[in-house]
């Protein structure tokens, strides 16, 4: 199982090379992998069917009790499909997508990283690895959306979505670690059975809170959906994959893997089915205002996100059963619709149902694909999703106290689905055809196997759902409620009530339909205060203020005089030095050992001669040989004390100083005296308290740590346990390597810094 | 500004310096040494053959841009760490192996070493990218 996580992002590493080495098979070459991760995750089905649940731990950071923990029950193993199933029809149709696209290899990279860390999420038990994986999920996110980088809009949406879900998962980290606590385990599996201890502990609400604004930012409900249909700026397959299949679904699973922990609680019911429900019937009502494609498609997405949450929220058996098939149902119509809009794009050049028509002749496959998707979005027809509507509908109407608001919701929202349906499954397809799309062909077969696939699972998925569907949401229901209660699918149940709620909501949703022309029209005019006053206004009224923020404090603190910059820190590192010096240590008689000897005492005067030189020379070159001249006595010190990589080091530290300078010398200003009087005090007499207070602190030390044991530590443990005689050496490359890594992780940094600075200034006359 | 006599010396002391930043490296274990100083001892051999010969004739010398040897660096300082994890140890804990080559003696390899060439790699590319970067601004 952690081999099934971590080969996508080994896999990742190596994408852009394999890409290079197989060309335009590049996607049917990756979609093996998750080909694979899909039949071992099938061979599964029967073991976790069952009941069981599989568990694998690694040590990650023993010495803070952390593990590196998989659960692998019911809930995990059917996103596990969904991710790995899915993945690979959207691997295959990113080949055909995006086929002479120079950045091939690094778009597939990122979509095997994201897949390994979807895995890695709905898979982890320690909550902690679940935090990072969600993290994970929304970096790659915000480089998918991005990928197109060269599109402002594109830039914006991706850092919109990375905001949002960034706030989101702060949230969660808060949340998780207070559980932790709460729970006294970080294991998800420990903390399943702990429930009631944790709902009635005070710390609850808190954590409540904090999990589900976790879950609502990642899950795209209100008032945070915002971020969703601005993420269509991502290639559509990413749209198909991410912003439908899986990554939003994130926030469904967390809310179905909490529920056991935290639900049931008259807050969760009353702020999950609200939230769920406003959502749904928000995302419902925004689809039908706009005309293209993939923008209703993301707005029926967030509807379809909130009837999920609503359902969690409800809690009930059947609510839980009625979530899964739904969940199951809408990733495969939903991935379905995506790339059929991508199909159309491609073969007819535009998403818009405006410009599209008349398309059913030429472009066969895709309009069969998108209209049996269409049914099943509608929830029609001989598809899962009208088993999975037909239970939501039985679970809203069998609730009894909260029956009388949820239903006339849940009713305008399949009538709502109805409408969207019928604008993407019949307005590009039927009627006649407009002239400028006589050019239109069908998609090549990369591109018309994932919707044709998909579209045809959910119909074999809803005929036989006893081969299933039914195992799988038996599952993972199970695991939303700790008990195991077969889930009966079948078509058709009969006639019963929610069979006529079903008929009220198509009828609604067809006069929706026609009547939709007027409704964009009077929409146009009645909508401007969602611009004006919506949530994405919040979002950048927000950002406003953080930038005014960063600017003002930027003007209060960045002078740009490296000089003051200079003083700045140092007066603040001596003052924190010097508090702590005065408030904290005990002073003692300080020691000097070994006692000063005579070239000691030479070298000292020498390092002291070379800084009184620098700072009163008249030319540059002067300050800065007056300057090697400490630098040399310096590595001095660190000889006559025994430490010689330390003084080689320094000497050519000292080296590159002249070579740097020697290619800023054309650049720099004239050599001249800037500073006037009282400034020069002021600058003596910083510099003599840092050095002082340098020479304190090291002396202090020095006494201080006389009886400490570290030296002699790494001196006994270098050879035997680190296999070296250098002991400076070990401690950088083996007992502290952490820190080096860290260490060399800035420098690259910084030179990264230093290229983009020179390189990247602005063109003359244009803001930067 | 073409000096003979810099260039006949750089060309003299590019390989020098070369082999002996490789000492440094692979001695530093136990002697003074180590990446950082080997790698600023390379980077300033690379930098005197760009002051003697120009920076184009040692870009096309190197072949590769030193920015993208800080990444390969980074990889190669995580693949020494790894080590550890697939030992089932925690993350950059040392691996070793005793070699006993004919005629070498006895020689210890592990994976410190490599993390140094990591350090090593890093310390060059950054090194490099910032006296070639400042080079052709000039």
């Amino acid at each position: 199982m952690t081999v099934a996580v971590l080969s996508g992002f080994v896999l990742a590493l190596a994408a852009p090379w394999l890409v290079r080495a197989t060309g335009r098979a590049a996607g049917w070459v990756t979609a093996l992998l998750p080909l694979a991760l899909t039949v071992y995750f099938g061979s599964l089905l029967g073991q976790i069917g069952a009941g069981d649940a599989l568990n694998v731990t690694h040590s990650w950071i023993p010495a803070l009790g952390m593990q590196f923990s998989l659960y692998l029950d019911g809930l995990g193993l059917l996103f596990a499909l969904l991710i790995c199933g899915i993945g690979t029809l959207i691997f295959i149709y990113s080949g055909g997508y995006l086929p002479n696209d120079p950045h091939l290899g690094r778009f597939l990279s990122m979509l095997l990283l994201f897949m390994g860390a979807m895995l890695g999420l709905v898979l982890a038990d320690n909550v902690i690895v679940l935090f990072v994986f969600w993290e994970l999920t929304s970096i790659s996110s915000y480089f998918l959306i991005g990928f197109q980088h060269s599109r402002p809009e594109a830039r914006a949406a991706a850092l919109q979505a990375l905001l949002v879900t960034g706030v989101g998962g702060v949230a969660l980290l808060l949340g998780v670690l207070l559980l932790g606590q709460v729970g006294g385990s970080l294991e998800l599996s420990t903390l399943l059975g702990r429930g009631n201890e944790i709902r009635a502990h005070p710390l609850y609400l808190p954590i409540l809170v904090l999990v589900l604004l976790g879950a609502f930012t990642k899950s795209a409900q209100v008032p945070f959906h915002f971020w969703l249909p601005a993420a269509m700026e991502a290639p559509t397959p990413v749209s198909a994959y991410l912003h439908s299949a899986t990554m939003v679904k994130a926030g469904v699973y967390l809310l179905a893997r909490m529920s056991p922990i935290l639900g049931g609680t008259d807050p969760w019911v009353a702020l999950v089915t609200t939230v769920g429900a406003v959502t749904m019937l928000a995302g419902g009502t925004l689809a039908l205002l706009r005309t293209d494609l993939k923008q209703i498609l993301a707005y029926t997405t967030v509807a379809a996100l909130g009837t999920l949450t609503m359902l969690l929220g409800m809690g009930t058996a059947d609510a839980a059963r009625a979530c899964m098939t739904f969940l199951l149902a809408h990733a495969f119509y939903k991935g379905a619709l995506f790339l059929g809009a991508g199909s159309l794009e491609h073969g007819a050049g535009s998403r818009d149902v405006d410009h599209l028509g008349g398309l059913w002749r030429t472009m066969p496959l895709t309009t069969a694909a998108a209209g049996l998707a269409a049914l099943a979005l509608a929830g029609f027809g001989p598809v899962l999703s009208f088993i999975g509507k037909e239970l939501l509908l039985e679970a809203v109407l069998a609730q009894s106290p909260t029956r009388a608001l949820l239903a006339p919701a849940v009713l305008a929202g399949s009538a709502l689905s109805v409408a969207a349906a019928a604008i993407v499954g019949l307005r590009p397809f039927a009627g006649t055809r407009p002239d400028e799309l006589s050019d239109a062909q069908e998609a090549p077969a990369s591109l018309w196997l994932g919707p044709v696939v998909l579209a045809a699972g959910g119909v074999v998925l809803g005929l036989r759902p006893e081969i299933l569907a039914e195992p799988i949401v038996t599952a993972s229901a199970a695991s939303v409620l700790t008990r195991r209660e077969v889930a009966d699918l079948a078509l058709w149940h009969g006639p019963n009530p929610a069979l006529a709620f079903s008929g009220a909501s198509l009828v609604l949703g067809l006069l929706v339909y026609r009547a939709w022309p007027t409704i964009r029209r009077s929409a146009a005019a009645r909508t401007w205060w969602l611009s004006w006053g919506g949530p994405s206004r919040w979002y950048e009224l927000g950002l406003q203020a953080l930038s005014w923020l960063a600017e003002s404090q930027t003007r209060l603190l960045q002078s740009g005089y490296l000089r003051l910059y200079l003083i700045m820190i140092l007066i603040t590192a001596n003052g924190l030095a010097a508090y702590a010096l005065l408030a904290r240590v005990r002073w003692q008689p300080i020691v000097l050992q070994p006692a000063v000897q005579l070239h000691d005492a030479f070298i000292g005067a020498l390092i002291l001669l070379g800084a009184l030189a620098a700072a009163g020379s008249a030319s540059r070159l002067g300050a800065v040989a007056a300057l090697g001249v400490v630098g040399a006595g310096i590595s001095l010190v660190y000889i006559s004390f025994g430490a010689p990589d330390l003084a080689m080091t320094q000497f050519l530290v000292e080296a590159f100083t002249v070579i740097l300078l020697v290619l800023a010398f054309y650049h720099l200003p004239r050599f001249a005296r800037l500073s006037g009087r009282t400034a020069r005090l002021r600058d003596v007499v910083i510099a003599g308290v840092s050095g002082t207070l340098v020479a304190a602190l090291v002396l202090l030390t020095t006494t201080a740590r006389r009886d400490s044991r570290i030296a002699e530590y790494f001196a006994e443990h270098s050879v035997a346990a680190a296999h070296g005689r250098n002991i400076v050496n070990v401690i950088l490359v083996d007992f502290r390597s952490l820190d080096t890594l860290g260490e060399i992780t800035v420098l690259a940094t910084a030179a990264i810094g230093v290229y983009v600075l020179l390189r990247l200034r602005p063109e003359k006359g244009s803001t930067p | 500004m073409r000096s003979l006599i810099l260039r006949t010396a750089a060309r003299l002391l590019l390989p020098l310096l070369l082999l002996f930043s490789v000492f440094l490296l692979i001695r530093g274990h136990n002697e003074p040494g180590g990446g950082f100083a080997a790698g600023l001892v390379a980077s300033a051999a690379f930098a005197l053959h760009a002051f003697a010969e120009g920076l184009p004739q040692t870009r096309r010398m190197i072949r590769v841009d030193p920015i993208s040897l800080l990444g390969a660096g980074l990889l190669v300082t995580a693949a020494g760490g790894v080590a550890g994890v697939l030992a089932g140890q925690p993350f950059l804990t040392g691996q070793w192996v005793s070699l006993a080559p004919v005629g070498l003696g006895h020689v210890d390899i592990g994976t410190p070493v490599v993390f140094d060439v990591g350090v090593y790699l890093v310390v060059v590319g950054a090194v490099l990218t910032i006296i070639f970067t400042i080079m052709e601004e000039a």
